[in-house]
C-alpha cells in the first residue's frame, strides 16, 4: 500500500531529514513509527500524502508514484491527523468542519449528515456541534481532526502524535479506534512518543534515527531489543521492563496489566 | 506567610459557553511544591491556568467569581506586567514561545520588555542558560535546535524572569521519552536549588509521580481528587476521572488486592520485578 524506495529528503537549508529510507507497508497493517525528536518521522509521513516529494528515491502509494499524483487525489486515499490540529481546523462550527471535506469529496447531503453524526458521537463531541472549533480544548481539537478524517473513510489513516492532550479514557478509546480500523482492513500508521499507549496495540514497530530506519519488526521483538531502543532513545514499555526483570517468565512479554496479573495468579496457584 | 498560590471559590464562564469552564474551585499550594494537575481533556485545566497567569480576567472576558492570589497578591487586582514576573508559563509547544534570531536574544526577550538594566539582563540570561545546561547554544538560531533543546530555551526564557511560580502545560507531550525524563529531572532540580513552585499539567504520569508532591484532579471544572500520587493512584477513583495509571502501577494494584504485592510506595517496573522474584523463593 505504501512503499518507500531509497528515499532521501534534503531541506532547502541543506539538512538531510530522510537518508535512504526503504520501507514497505502492506494494506491492512498497523505500523507504529517511533524515534527521538528530529528522527524524521513527521517528514516521512508528509511524503505519504505527497505534501513533500523525495529529493531522490520514490514513494509509491497504492500503486501511484507521489511525484506524478496530485495531493488532492492522494488525500482521498490517505487521511492524516497532523500533530498540531490548529493547522487543520478553519470552519465556523464543528459540524461544518466535519461536513466540509465530505461535501468536497462528493458525498450526498444525507450521507454527510449520517457520517457527521457518527463521527461526533464516536469522539464525544456532540455537545459542541454548533460551537466554533476554536473553543475546543487541545485534546478535543485533535479528536475532531480525527473524526473528520475517519468520516470520509480513507484506506490509509495516519495519526501524528494522536495522544497529545488526551486523558486516559480518550487514549483507551483511541486505542480501540485503531483496533477497529485494523479489523476493518485499513492501513494505519501511528507516529507517537507514547510507548505505553502503543504497546497494548501490538503494532509492527518501525524505529527511526537520524533520518534512517534502524529497526523494524513486531512490537514484542523490537521492544525487547534494549541496545536498539537505547541507541534510538526510545523508552521500553513498563511491562516489558518488568518482564525482562523476572527470572521465571512466560514465552512473550505481557501485553497489558490484566495479562500480567493472570500469569502471576496462575503461577501462584501452582 | 501566605501560600504561593491560593485559589478561592473560583468560577469562570466564557461568553456564550454552555457551562462554567471552572466551577467553585479551591486550591492552596505552598512554596516549593511540585503539583501535578490532571483530568479529562476539556475539564477546565487550561482555563484554570489562565486565571493564574492573569490572561483571565485581563485578556479574556467572561463571568468571573472568586479570587486567585499569587504570593498573596490578587491576580485580578495586579497588572499583567507584574504578573509576568511572578508567574512563568511554559507552553505545550515551544514554537509558540520562541521567535528571536538567537537563543540569547530569545531568553532576554521578557527582561527587555520589563526594562531590566543591561548588566543585570546579561547576568540573568547567562544564569538561566547555565541552569538549563544550554550555555553553548547562546549564539545559535532557535529554529535549528531539536525540540528538546527548544523546550529548554523556552524554559530558560521563563526562568530568566525569576518567577516564583512556574506553570508547565503538558511539557513532555512533544518530547521523546528520554528527553522528557531529562526535563522532569530538571524540574526537580530547580525546585531543590531555587525553591521554585511548579504546577504541571500532565496526562503522562509515569515520569512525574516520582517527583510530584501532590496530584490534583479536575473534572467538569471542579476539583474532584487531591492527594499524594501514591494515594490517588492506589485509590478507586483515579481511572474514573481519566487519570492514566501507569501500567506497572495498575499491575501492582491488581496484585496487591490478591496479596501478591505491597502498596506502601509506587514501585518502578524493576522494583516490582524484584519484589515478585523475592516472593517466589
Amino acid at each position: 500500500m505504501i512503499e518507500f524506495q531509497g528515499v532521501t529528503f534534503v531541506h532547502q537549508n541543506g539538512v538531510k531529514a530522510l537518508d535512504g529510507v526503504t520501507l514497505k507497508v502492506e494494506a491492512g497493517e498497523t505500523v507504529a513509527l517511533v524515534g527521538e525528536n528530529g528522527a524524521g518521522k513527521t517528514t516521512l509521513v508528509k511524503h505519504v500524502t505527497g505534501l513533500l516529494k523525495p529529493t531522490t528515491g520514490k514513494v509509491i502509494v497504492d500503486g501511484h508514484d507521489t511525484k506524478q499524483t496530485s495531493t488532492a487525489s492522494l488525500s482521498r486515499k490517505v487521511g492524516v491527523a497532523f500533530q498540531n490540529p490548529d493547522h487543520q481546523l478553519f470552519s465556523e462550527s464543528v459540524e461544518e468542519e466535519m461536513s466540509f471535506a465530505l461535501r468536497n469529496f462528493g458525498f450526498s447531503p444525507e450521507l454527510v449528515r449520517k457520517r457527521v453524526d457518527w463521527g461526533l458521537g464516536l469522539f464525544g463531541l456532540d455537545e459542541y456541534r454548533k460551537s466554533s472549533p476554536l473553543v475546543l480544548s487541545g485534546g478535543e481539537k485533535k479528536r475532531l481532526t480525527l473524526a473528520c478524517i475517519l468520516a470520509w473513510d480513507p484506506d490509509v489513516v495516519i495519526l501524528d502524535e494522536p495522544t497529545v492532550g488526551q486523558d486516559s479514557i480518550q487514549k483507551e478509546k483511541l486505542a480501540g479506534t485503531i483496533k477497529m480500523l485494523r479489523s476493518a482492513g485499513k492501513t494505519v500508521v501511528v507516529v507517537s512518543h507514547d510507548i505505553e499507549f502503543l504497546w497494548p496495540i501490538q503494532p509492527r514497530v518501525v524505529v527511526m534515527k537520524s533520518g534512517r530506519v534502524v529497526g523494524d519488526g513486531p512490537a514484542a521483538l523490537v521492544m525487547q531489543d534494549e541496545t536498539l531502543l537505547a541507541s534510538a532513545r526510545v523508552a521500553q514499555p513498563q511491562l516489558v521492563e518488568l518482564y525482562r526483570g523476572l527470572s521465571e517468565r512466560p514465552p512473550g512479554p505481557f501485553v497489558d496489566a490484566l495479562d500480567a496479573r493472570r500469569w502471576f495468579e496462575e503461577r501462584m496457584k501452582r | 506567610m501566605a501560600d504561593m498560590l491560593e485559589i478561592d471559590r473560583l468560577s469562570f464562564r466564557y461568553p456564550e459557553a454552555p457551562r462554567e469552564a471552572v466551577s467553585g474551585f479551591d486550591l492552596r499550594i505552598p512554596q516549593g511544591e511540585i503539583v501535578v494537575l490532571a483530568g479529562p481533556s476539556g475539564c477546565g485545566k487550561s482555563t484554570l491556568l489562565r486565571t493564574v497567569n492573569g490572561l483571565i480576567p485581563h485578556m479574556y472576558s467572561g463571568d468571573y467569581a472568586g479570587d486567585v492570589r499569587v504570593g498573596g497578591a490578587s491576580v485580578k487586582g495586579s497588572d499583567m506586567r507584574d504578573l509576568s514576573q511572578k508567574v512563568g508559563f511554559l507552553f505545550q509547544n515551544p514554537e509558540n514561545q520562541i521567535f528571536m534570531f538567537t537563543v540569547e536574544r530569545d531568553v532576554a526577550f521578557g527582561l527587555e520588555n520589563i526594562g531590566v538594566p543591561r548588566d543585570e539582563m546579561r547576568e540573568r540570561v547567562d544564569e538561566a542558560l547555565r541552569l538549563l545546561g544550554i550555555s553553548d547554544l547562546a549564539q545559535r538560531a532557535p529554529h535549528e535546535l531539536s525540540d528538546g533543546q527548544k523546550q529548554r530555551v523556552a524554559l530558560a526564557g521563563v526562568l530568566a524572569m525569576k518567577p516564583s511560580l512556574v506553570i508547565l502545560d503538558e511539557p513532555t507531550s512533544l518530547l521523546d521519552p528520554m528527553t522528557a525524563g531529562d526535563l522532569v529531572a530538571l524540574v526537580a532540580k530547580l525546585r531543590k536549588d531555587l525553591g521554585t513552585t511548579f504546577v504541571v499539567v500532565e496526562h503522562r504520569l509515569d515520569l512525574l509521580v516520582k517527583v510530584a508532591d501532590r496530584l490534583v484532579v479536575m473534572s467538569e471544572g471542579k476539583k474532584v481528587l487531591e492527594g499524594t500520587p501514591r494515594d490517588i493512584l492506589f485509590g478507586d477513583d483515579a481511572e474514573r476521572y481519566g487519570v492514566a495509571t501507569p501500567a506497572v502501577t495498575q499491575l501492582q494494584k491488581m496484585l496487591a488486592r490478591r496479596g501478591l504485592a505491597t502498596t506502601g510506595t509506587l514501585l518502578t517496573p524493576g522494583e516490582l520485578a524484584a519484589e515478585l522474584k523475592g516472593r517466589n523463593r
